[in-house]
């Protein structure tokens, strides 16, 4: 069976990029092999881990779960689009830095993308509800207390830093 | 890990979906989030797939008096979320917070978990629990509603025919005074449930009017039982689910696997059936209260 090739766009991170993809390419292959963006990492490539995962038009989504010609025209936000405006760590990447977050670091982009787009709808989570917003991402390092611990330092980064950006007058 | 390779089709219209269908004797891409994994483990290769993630006018969730109609996109969490269907009937969002992980919900779809039709999922059990329905739209046999009692045919089987399209699904909202639950067992968080249990109780001034379960993971579809017999005309306050229980159990026929023997999960049956009954009667009194 010869495969047609599929021309898509994504916005990758901001930037759009036009791939040509045969229908079955995954979009965690097309991130890591076309687009050339390897941080996004697969891990069980059937849904379970959650190291795939990134953030489709804002919502964290299983990038292996998903055909990349299905996601054509979407926004996709990988780790490497968790940083800040001028690239360096963004508050979940620093928070994670902060509290030793990462053993191995293979199950770490999924985390942060997960975890940015959580803090996006509850800035100030509990205990419990950073727990329950990590639930399906697997550490096999089992490193998870300085995961949570991650979570609720990343939501103080973002607060200190609204903060500081309201006390300077600028726009948060 | 990779699926084999498969003709790629993106209509756009419900009509152009069924026609593509007929003509590929391809299967529906949704959410996608059983049937990739299912693609990628090579358990299934269709030689096509039909994305109706474009279609217009799928997504919407339309709650009226009597029940809660949702169009074939409308996402997990996107129904979990949605306040008027919660106001209407809580048991969505009870079950729905339990289909594995708010990621794979932010993706897949409450019909698509219908038509997957797993004995294992919460939603097909919600849809018989509330004897709700599917709409269709079918090449070969046309427009029409099945309902939950005909739309689970076995595990992984659904009424559905090869042309078929999914479009709706309707949960009829229970009448006044019926408290809700949604009680289940996973070996970890997320997971599929070993058992899982629906329940609806109607209270009538302060007395058991009826009661129903729905049961997950014992059989082959999900398990309607019907227990009014047992507990019809006691006062909310003095219910024993004792012989509830035991028609349960009577009603189900659970297997055994690597996660549960078929023993475990008939006791599982029981205890969690009695919580959940226990749970949609105190729900169902607290609303009667309110």
């Amino acid at each position: 069976m010869t495969e047609t090739p599929h021309d898509i766009t994504l916005t990758l991170n901001g930037t759009p990029r036009r791939l040509s993809v045969p229908a079955r390419r995954l979009l965690s292959d097309a991130i890591r092999h076309d687009a050339r963006l390897t941080g996004t990492h697969v891990g069980c490539e059937h849904g379970v881990c959650g190291a795939c995962t990134v953030l489709v038009d804002g919502q964290p989504m299983r990038s292996c779960l998903m055909f990349a010609v299905s996601a054509d025209g979407a926004e996709i936000t990988t780790t490497e689009g968790c940083t800040t405006a001028t690239g360096g760590l963004g508050p979940v990447q620093q928070a994670f830095r902060d509290c030793h977050a990462l053993q191995c670091g293979f199950c770490t982009p999924g985390f942060i993308t997960t975890i940015t787009a959580f803090l996006e709808t509850n800035p100030d989570p509990t205990e419990d509800e950073a727990r329950e917003a990590i639930g399906g991402n697997l550490c096999r390092c089992t490193g998870y207390q300085n995961i949570v611990a991650a979570v609720l330092r990343a939501a103080q980064i973002q607060r200190e830093q609204s903060q500081l950006q309201g006390e300077q007058g600028q726009p948060a | 890990m990779k699926p084999a390779p498969f003709d790629y089709h993106r209509p756009g219209s419900v009509a152009e979906a069924v026609e593509t269908l007929a003509a590929t004797g391809g299967k529906v891409l949704a959410g996608g989030q059983s049937l990739v994994p299912i693609m990628s483990m090579r358990l299934a290769a269709p030689v096509a797939l039909v994305d109706i993630n474009r279609l217009p006018g799928l997504s919407e969730i339309e709650v009226d008096g009597g029940r809660v109609r949702i169009g074939a996109l409308v996402r997990h969490r996107q129904l979990e979320q949605h306040e008027a269907a919660y106001a209407a009937n809580p048991l969505l969002r009870r079950a729905l917070s339990q289909v594995a992980h708010p990621t794979i919900r932010n993706r897949g779809t409450t019909v698509g978990s219908l038509v997957h039709a797993d004995p294992a999922a919460e939603m097909p059990a919600v849809l018989a629990l509330l004897d709700g329905s599917v709409g269709v739209v079918g090449k070969t046999a046309g427009e029409r509603t099945i309902a939950a009692a005909d739309f689970f045919v076995g595990p992984l089987e659904s009424a559905l025919q090869s042309d078929d399209l999914a479009v709706t699904a309707t949960f009829p909202t229970p009448p006044a005074g019926t408290g809700s639950s949604w009680i289940e067992l996973a070996r970890r968080h997320g997971d599929y449930a070993m058992v899982g249990v629906g329940a609806l109780v109607r209270l009538v001034d302060g007395a058991v009017e009826s009661a129903r379960v729905s049961l997950i993971s014992v059989g082959l579809t999900p398990v309607v039982v019907e227990v009014t017999e047992t507990c019809a005309g006691a006062p909310y306050d003095r219910v024993d689910w004792q012989a509830a229980q035991d028609a349960i159990v009577a009603a189900i026929e659970p297997e055994g696997d690597i996660h549960a023997s078929a023993q475990y999960r008939e006791h599982l049956a029981r205890v969690l059936s009695a919580r959940a009954l226990q749970q949609a009667l105190d729900d169902g009194a607290a609303k009667e209260a309110a």
